[in-house]
């Protein structure tokens, strides 16, 4: 028999950008916890991920999916030198703001907000979207993440010189071009394979 | 040199390429561990190097990548495509190309940010050179590119109508969500390694 979507219908569809915990519904089939292949679950690297219907339905390419996670961490975990974490969180936060996905960006403007202590500045990034005034060194990342995130690609060397004016080496840069195109490949997924609803946590 | 570098024109032993290995050893490894898992996995299934390269193809030309769009359309090459696929898949691109990201917001104070933009479709004359299969992944993956956010079940139904199984769905999005990344790293390196 051909496989079917997941009808998803009869939950809240959350209508703004938040920091509140969200839950995803998933359209296509998750693998069952029950089922999954030793290959599946060593794919999840972390095993509590197991109970998350996102990465068991990736899980059913497993080569990828642990490639994905592995570079997502050391994009945005690895503390060795670039730019401070709550800064990637940021870019991220703003990538999932222009690409509308509500989801990711209430998970990372969470993390922005928990990292930076600038609770009423990643609020604002939500609110008003990525024009919002954050301040000289965040305009320069948002708008480095914004540049990035436009297709065609509208990233140059006038952001470049932007970030250096506030601060950023190079080792920073390059983390803020992971961090940005990373919610590109993030978001996509989030975006086109199930939608969010407000935690029942 | 890994295929980011490759895309990127970042030489061994260049400033970026140490920053690379070592700042960020393992993201290197594993964006070039995806790209291998996508487009050489051990095993292809019924998702043959063609459709892959071929929609690799489509999700370059859309980004105005020409010097990535010809690493894939070289393998396209490669696996056997006819004129006939490489051309539709060419007229394809020149039609489908525009601005993004658009589209619309669950309904309520979101909506005022609604931006609306083309939703593609597949010419009728062209259909038959692409097949049902990559047609229908065009006409998805159009959207993955330029406007995600209007993503539903009904995409993904249209999927599997045309043939693509519930797995191969998940590979396909993996396939263009990660070329969205790689793309963008490529072009933000080598901005940057021009200015350095």
């Amino acid at each position: 028999m051909p496989d079917k979507t997941i009808p998803q219908s009869g939950h809240v569809v959350p209508a703004v950008f938040t920091r509140d915990m969200l839950d995803w519904l998933p359209w296509l089939e998750p693998v069952a916890a029950g089922s999954m292949s030793e290959r599946q679950l060593a794919s999840l690297v972390d095993a509590a991920r197991v109970k998350s219907d996102y990465f068991r339905l990736l899980a059913r390419d497993p080569d990828v999916l642990e490639a994905r996670t592995r570079t997502d961490k050391d994009i945005f975990y690895n503390p060795d030198a670039g730019l401070p974490r709550a800064e990637r969180e940021l870019a991220a936060a703003s990538v999932s703001r222009l690409n509308g996905c509500i989801y990711c960006a209430s998970v990372h403007a969470r993390f922005a907000a928990t990292y930076s202590k600038r609770t009423a500045d990643v609020d604002k990034l939500l609110a008003e979207g990525t024009g919002a005034d954050l301040g000289e060194r965040w305009n320069a990342i948002v708008a480095a993440a914004v540049a990035l995130t436009e297709t065609p690609i509208s990233f140059g060397p006038q952001h470049v010189d932007a970030l250096r004016e506030v601060g950023l080496d190079d080792d920073a840069i390059v983390d803020v071009i992971n961090a940005a195109s990373f919610f590109n490949w993030a978001n996509r997924l989030m975006l086109s394979l199930g939608e969010p609803t407000p935690s029942v946590a | 040199m890994d295929v980011i570098d490759t895309l990127a024109g970042i030489a061994p032993g260049a400033h970026l390429d140490s920053i690379r290995r070592s700042r960020r050893p393992v993201a290197r490894e594993h964006a070039q561990k995806s790209y291998d898992s996508l487009f050489t996995p051990a095993d292809f299934g019924d998702f043959g190097p063609l459709e892959r390269f071929a929609v690799a193809v489509f999700v370059a030309g859309l980004h105005g990548q020409d010097a990535i769009r010809t690493f894939y359309a070289e393998q396209l090459r490669s696996s056997a495509a006819t004129d006939a696929t490489r051309a539709a898949l060419d007229a394809e691109i020149a039609a489908a190309r525009t601005k993004g990201p658009y589209g619309a917001f669950p309904k309520g104070p979101l909506s005022r940010e609604d931006t609306t933009g083309p939703v593609h479709r597949v010419a009728d004359t062209r259909r038959e050179a692409l097949g049902p299969r990559l047609a229908a992944a065009l006409e998805h993956v159009h959207m993955l590119v330029f406007h995600p956010r209007d993503a539903d079940a009904r995409s993904l139904q249209s999927l599997l109508d045309a043939g693509w199984t519930t797995t191969e769905i998940v590979t396909l999005s993996q396939l263009v969500a990660f070329l969205s990344f790689q793309i963008r790293v490529a072009a933000g390196l080598k901005v940057l390694a021009a200015k350095s």
